[in-house]
């Protein structure tokens, strides 16, 4: 074991703190069009999609450059690289993997430039995480598929001029993984008709999709026919220590910290007390442990090994913290808690309460933690599936 | 960046796995811990041979001259089947001459070490259980060219199979005032008793130390340089070796139930298939990988990163207490009655767990420096 930097990749971190030590001001010094300035002066160092191929206009980077990358950006609060996040996330990765040269012509440099946003049409009224078993049909016609059906809890479908989507063109196969294609749909196309769901928040940041033959050319498919699931499941070997996200939940302790600085707890100093020491303790342990998981899994990474399911143990990790945290948070905060957020009257405007609240897009998006837990079951334990 | 074992280390874990596979399966270790003092002397004599008693003592003393992360995979191999033997008291005995003795005493007493004909056990926690330097209240006191001891040491691994003693014991008022003694098993003055250990694969007992004379010369290091930050780094090492056997115990409990999963049917139906026995299995695994990495980042400070290490090993530690106190629990209560009765070795790894939780440091404890080590 050796967690020191090869001589390489030092030089790489402090290309990259130079970097952000001459560009990147303070947080308090950004102004509402700073994202964009910041989106256009790392795309020319070729640091969004870094890790992408250089001939698709990725910046060719290894995975312990993207670590280092991430990481580095994550502990100066950089904004995150890149505005268009399903597109850099899994659409990009797949049409890189999977798609003709033509689409990646036609796509890879607008994800890179953020030029619009992608949305992901997976789950249905009757399919959330049972994705395989999804109904909504895809017919092939000619030189088009013709799109039935519905989807719902898409991200961004409001604002997304193209949705990656996933219909079943094959209704009778033995295994209902193999009758999924994936199409890739512009959201102006006739038939389709988006219905914001506000979240408890009242945001209606997630929608239902309705589309009522809609005509997709057969040009727009990714991959084969059927390949769909495949293409889900599969996507580039990206860095997959979460170092960017450790980095933001150790932000999240040090605030919690704070407050346990400012609050009293039985009429004393909280962080005189020693439940609030220890729970704290148990969170900073926490994360040194998900840091740790991460950099075991990046290791393997780097040995040429594959890392799947593994990224579960992490994923449960952060549905904890994401939840107890902000939890503990109003515990210290006594009847302040009560305060509805956005109230000036709230301490710290209400922080805790959004977080108290919102922690669900984190721990429900992309596998609530009991689908995690049957991943680790049955993937790795070898358990039986239900 | 490299987070994983050396090629080197991964033959050192196959090697041991199939010396334990072969002399020390399950029904064998039950046979074991029946003999007196609780281990198999032949057995102890074979992994002198195989360099394991040596392994952190230096090539030219005898040993093979490895660190933590190569004695990190014996432990654990040794926990995993909870193999039982004074190995680990004994190390912490080699780490703590290795670092803190003179050439003399490094000469006088590691190769004894490493060739299994000199049995050294840490003595360092007393009655009051106390892991802070202030609870060494055993006196030595200056009487011409020796030192009187006087006071009690509990909770002493294989104490009545020591041959020696690595005692900790307080030389003047000052918190640190502390020095490092060895003291031979036979010496006039001393009692040495044993104390029932609830775990039947680990032995301990209790030092009486009534006006024990040893000369200057066994006195770790040098006489005059008080042992406080000596000792503390000792009880870091204790920590950190409970945690590594913890890691293959864990994993042994974990792999029996998970077995068990797979064969038992009911309601017409592996129950492994209910998600009420297959959740709290992906559970364990989420936290074994999770104490295991903490473990093995302390483990790499105890070599190459010194002053992180306190932190890192309370935080292994601490999630291994609780961890594997939960596994214990759970691995009893999903095999249902057959994981109460005395032929299942359900009950020795929850048994394991009791010890593991209460030796070198409760989660509280290591919880506590945790807050204090993170600046709260």
């Amino acid at each position: 074991m050796d967690f020191r930097l090869a001589p390489e990749e030092e030089v790489f971190r402090d290309e990259v703190r130079r970097f952000l030590d001459e560009n990147l001001p303070p947080e308090s010094e950004r102004d509402a069009m700073f994202a964009l300035r910041w989106h256009r002066l790392i795309r020319e160092k070729r640091w969004v999609g870094f890790g992408w191929p250089g001939e698709v206009g990725g910046g060719g980077g290894s995975i312990m450059e993207q670590a280092i990358l991430k990481e580095e950006m994550a502990i100066r609060r950089a904004p995150p690289l890149g505005g268009c996040i399903m597109g850099l996330a899994w659409v990009g990765p797949a049409i890189i993997q999977y798609g003709s040269e033509e689409q990646k012509r036609r796509f890879i440099p607008d994800i890179l430039d953020g030029a619009y946003q992608w949305c992901t049409g997976y789950s249905e009224p009757n399919v959330g995480s049972d994705l395989a078993a999804l109904q909504c049909r895809g017919e092939r016609r000619g030189d088009h598929y013709v799109v039935n059906g519905q989807k719902i809890w898409t991200s961004l479908a409001q604002w997304a001029r193209w949705m990656i989507l996933l219909v079943r063109t094959e209704p009778e196969t033995e295994r209902k993984h193999d009758g999924i294609t994936c199409l890739l749909v512009e959201m102006d196309s006739p038939g389709i008709q988006v219905k914001g769901i506000p979240n408890m928040m009242k945001q209606p940041l997630f929608a239902e999709v309705f589309f009522d033959d809609v005509r997709v050319p057969v040009e727009n498919r990714l991959g084969e026919e059927g390949q769909g699931w495949q293409i889900t499941i599969g996507a580039l070997a990206n860095e997959r220590s979460g170092i960017s996200e450790i980095t933001g939940l150790l932000r999240e302790l040090d605030l919690l910290k704070d407050l346990a600085r400012e609050s009293t707890w039985n009429g004393r100093r909280a962080l005189e007390d020693a439940r609030v020491r220890r729970r704290i303790a148990e969170f900073e342990t926490r994360i040194a442990a998900m840091r740790f998981n991460g950099l075991r899994y990046l290791t393997r990474q780097l040995r040429g090994e594959p890392v799947g399911s593994e990224t579960s143990v992490n994923k449960l990790h952060t549905a904890h913290l994401e939840k107890y945290m902000a939890e503990f948070a109003l515990e210290l905060e006594g009847n302040h808690a009560a305060i509805a957020p956005g109230s000036p009257a709230a301490i710290a405007r209400g922080r805790w309460q959004k977080e108290a609240l919102g922690w669900c897009t984190a721990v429900i998006g992309g596998g609530t933690p009991n689908i995690q837990k049957n991943i680790i079951a049955e993937r790795i334990l070898g358990l039986p599936h239900d | 960046m490299n987070f994983g074992f050396t090629e080197e280390q991964e033959l050192l874990r196959a090697e041991v796995r199939k010396f334990l596979d072969a002399n020390a399966p399950m029904q064998e270790v039950r046979r074991i811990l029946e003999r007196p003092n609780g281990y198999a002397p032949e057995l102890w004599r074979e992994m002198a041979r195989l360099g394991w008693l040596g392994l952190v003592v230096p090539e030219n003393l005898g040993g093979a001259g490895l660190g933590w992360m190569d004695l990190t995979v014996l432990l654990e191999e040794c926990g995993r089947t909870l193999f039982p033997s004074p190995l680990l008291a004994s190390t912490l005995s080699a780490l703590a001459l290795r670092e803190n003795g003179t050439a003399a005493q490094r000469e006088r007493w590691l190769p004894g070490i490493a060739d299994g004909s000199h049995l050294l056990v840490p003595a360092l926690v007393e009655a009051q259980d106390s892991l802070e330097t202030a609870g060494v209240e055993t006196r030595a006191e200056r009487e011409g060219a020796s030192l009187v001891l006087r006071g009690e040491k509990c909770f002493v691994p294989d104490a009545t199979a020591a041959s020696h003693f690595l005692v900790s014991v307080r030389t003047g008022d000052a918190l640190g005032d502390l020095a490092l003694v060895v003291i031979e098993s036979g010496a006039a003055g001393l009692g040495v008793e044993e104390i029932p250990c609830i775990d039947p694969t680990k032995r301990f007992g209790r030092l009486r130390l009534d006006g024990v004379r040893i000369p200057e010369d066994q006195v770790l290091g040098e006489s005059d340089r008080p042992a406080g930050e000596a000792v503390a780094r000792l009880l870091d090492h204790g920590a950190a070796a409970v945690t590594a056997e913890a890691i293959g115990a864990a994993e042994g409990a974990h792999a029996l139930i998970v077995e068990y999963a797979k064969q038992r049917v009911q309601f017409g139906s592996l129950i492994g298939r209910y998600q009420g026995v297959k959740h709290p299995l992906a559970e364990m695994y989420v936290d074994i990988e999770s104490f295991k990495s903490l473990l093995y980042y302390a483990t790499w400070c105890l070599d190459e990163s010194p002053a992180e290490a306190p932190l890192y090993v309370s935080m292994a530690k601490a999630w291994a207490n609780d961890a594997f106190t939960r596994i214990g629990i759970d691995v009893v209560e999903l095999h249902g009655a057959l994981g109460y009765t005395w032929d299942h070795d359900a009950h020795l790894y929850l048994k394991r767990s009791k010890w593991v939780k209460s030796t070198f440091g409760g989660s509280d404890h290591h919880y506590d420096r945790v807050a204090s080590r993170g600046g709260i």
